[in-house]
């Protein structure tokens, strides 16, 4: 986080609501999301209110909450995912360089290439391991054979897969461990060059050793990319994030660094959480 | 606090001889069921067996090489099955043709199109009429639209009736297939920013691919076997033809011509002829199993 420190001295680019408490991570630049007075209807249940959160350009956003606190609902805003299903539905602002991705008439395709996304059971498609990474590709590029094989080896090699993979590109991805599907399902999203990343929970299914594998992944990747993981393991929060937020019942009841949140949290909720009194 | 340190509070309290006696009791309807389940099985595997053998047994005899090179002639000049083995392919196989792509594509509107839409009830009900529908009904409507306007019986004629068959059956296994893959794959592409017909081919119907294989196989099986639809549309031909806009012969009608006749080689033709439908269906639906089970 030192490299950001530079960025110091700039004004958040909105007033933060009552509920989070504006102690930001630090770093003062422009954020690469800015939700702004987010809700969100499942038919009428309304399952987020009035969320106004900035998620940090470069840096690892980590939502906890108990089940069915929003936290999923909101990762599945960034992407426009809810779409796919009738009766959900979005108001208030989720701006993105510029625009807000909630308008009707963004490309959802391209809002997908630039906010990827990697889930809580791996999902391997049936095909081969190379044609697992260039199928995303394909999408929204036209590449030659060479330039091809370089993106497959460069994802692979940056979701720490390649060593184990490179032998076998042509079989079947169904044919690797549950650890290494998940590392394939993060290569793949990956090699789509996006800016964002979005976990949901992409270690609950997991060995400990393979959690530890994508842990360290994702110390890595925060480099290149903005990350939002949602988990129920504090620990993982606390060994991920630069950034934490609680939800519960649908609210953003408290944002702040990693190290704030755990150890002097500002909210009861926040506290009683964490420490284990509830969810 | 494990159950097994858990004393059993009504233990001392229970009659050990009521006990005993529901005990027996339940022991005895639990053989009395598995007996009955048993024959029940017997007689099924015995009838299927005995159609095997009888099939065998008399087919067997009439089977040589001039059944597979010589089209039906007049009884009683050694005549072959090659004319309706012939026609039988090329019916099941046009007939699959035009059946199973319409079919196919009416599965996937449903599966991933019209999944809870009310268009999508009515379509798939009414694939399901379709579905049970006696094939003689099929025949006699392929008959009001291909037969009648046009004077004459034909080939392709059959051929439709056989698709009319054929879609309702892949219309279903489709559906199935295709909503058995998991959300989460179609989620998964989705969020790769892949446009949903992209998701339906490139993932869908490759996750589903064997599946949906087997319902056409099995949809071929069946409509191979059928005589119903034809007898209205492609009529049987005692002579040998390929022409699609001629009456054209299939083992099945020719089996229903021959059985029934007077003379004792067609007799035997036709039992053949049941052989080899039987043998090639049987063929199919272990085709179909083998395809459907899982990989090692």
């Amino acid at each position: 986080m030192s490299e950001t420190m530079s960025d110091a001295g700039q004004p958040l680019p909105a007033p933060a609501p009552a509920a989070a408490v504006p102690v930001r991570t630090g770093e003062m630049r422009e954020p690469r999301i800015a939700i702004r007075g987010l809700d969100f209807f499942y038919g009428v249940n309304q399952a987020l209110k009035n969320i106004t959160l900035d998620l940090p350009d470069k840096q690892v956003t980590g939502m906890i909450g108990p089940s069915g606190c929003g936290k999923s609902t909101l990762l599945r805003v960034l992407n426009r995912m809810y779409d796919l299903y009738p009766g959900q539905r979005a108001s208030g602002e989720v701006v993105m360089d510029g625009a807000n991705i909630l308008d009707p008439g963004i490309d959802l395709n391209r809002l997908r290439s630039r906010v990827g996304m990697v889930f809580q059971k791996p999902t391997p498609f049936p095909m081969s391991i190379y044609d697992n990474i260039a199928f995303g590709v394909k999408l929204h590029e036209r590449l030659s054979r060479a330039e091809m094989d370089d993106r497959v080896e460069k994802a692979l090699t940056r979701a720490a897969l390649w060593d184990e993979a490179k032998d076998r590109l042509r079989a079947p991805a169904l044919g690797l461990s549950g650890g290494q599907q998940q590392r394939l399902c993060i290569a793949r999203t990956i090699a789509v060059q996006p800016e964002v990343i979005l976990l949901d929970e992409p270690t609950s299914a997991l060995d400990p050793i393979s959690t530890l594998k994508i842990e360290e992944l994702i110390e890595v990747l925060k480099r290149e990319f903005t990350i939002v993981i949602v988990t129920h393991n504090m620990q993982q929060a606390a060994r991920c994030a630069d950034q934490v937020a609680f939800f519960y019942l649908g609210e953003l009841v408290e944002v702040g660094a990693a190290a704030q949140m755990f150890t002097a949290p500002h909210q009861r909720r926040t506290q009683e959480y964490i420490t284990g009194r509830f969810g | 606090m494990s159950a097994a340190v858990l004393p059993l509070p009504a233990a001392a309290a229970r009659d050990a001889r009521i006990a005993q006696r529901l005990s027996r009791r339940r022991k005895l309807i639990d053989r009395m069921v598995k007996a009955l389940c048993l024959l029940a099985t017997l007689i099924g595997l015995t009838l299927l067996a005995s159609i095997l053998f009888s099939l065998t047994w008399r087919g067997v005899g009439g089977l040589g090489l001039h059944v597979f090179t010589t089209s039906t002639l007049p009884p009683g000049s050694h005549g072959g099955l090659l004319n309706a083995i012939v026609g039988s392919i090329v019916q099941t196989a046009i007939g699959t043709l035009i059946g199973a792509p319409i079919g196919l594509m009416v599965g996937t509107f449903l599966a991933e199109y019209a999944r809870d839409s009310i268009l999508g009830s009515v379509v798939r009900f009414l694939s399901d009429v379709l579905l049970s529908a006696p094939s003689i009904l099929i025949g006699l409507f392929v008959y009001t639209i291909l037969v009648e306007p046009f004077h004459g019986f034909s080939g392709i004629a059959g051929s439709v009736a056989l698709a009319v068959i054929v879609v309702p059956i892949v219309v279903r296994t489709t559906e199935d297939m295709l909503r058995l893959i998991p959300t989460s794959l179609r989620e998964a592409a989705v969020a790769l920013g892949a446009p949903k017909w992209r998701v339906v081919v490139m993932i869908c119907y490759r996750a589903a691919r064997d599946g949906i294989a087997t319902g056409i196989l099995l949809a071929v099986a069946r409509v191979s076997g059928e005589t119903a639809p034809l007898l209205f549309t492609s009529l049987g031909n005692l002579n040998w033809s390929t022409s699609l806009f001629q009456p054209m012969a299939s083992l099945p009608v020719t089996i229903y011509q021959y059985a029934g006749s007077a003379f004792n080689d067609w007799v035997q033709l036709a039992w053949v002829g049941a052989l080899l439908i039987t043998f090639g269906v049987l063929g199919l639906n272990i085709a179909a199993r083998l395809l459907l089970r899982p990989k090692a």
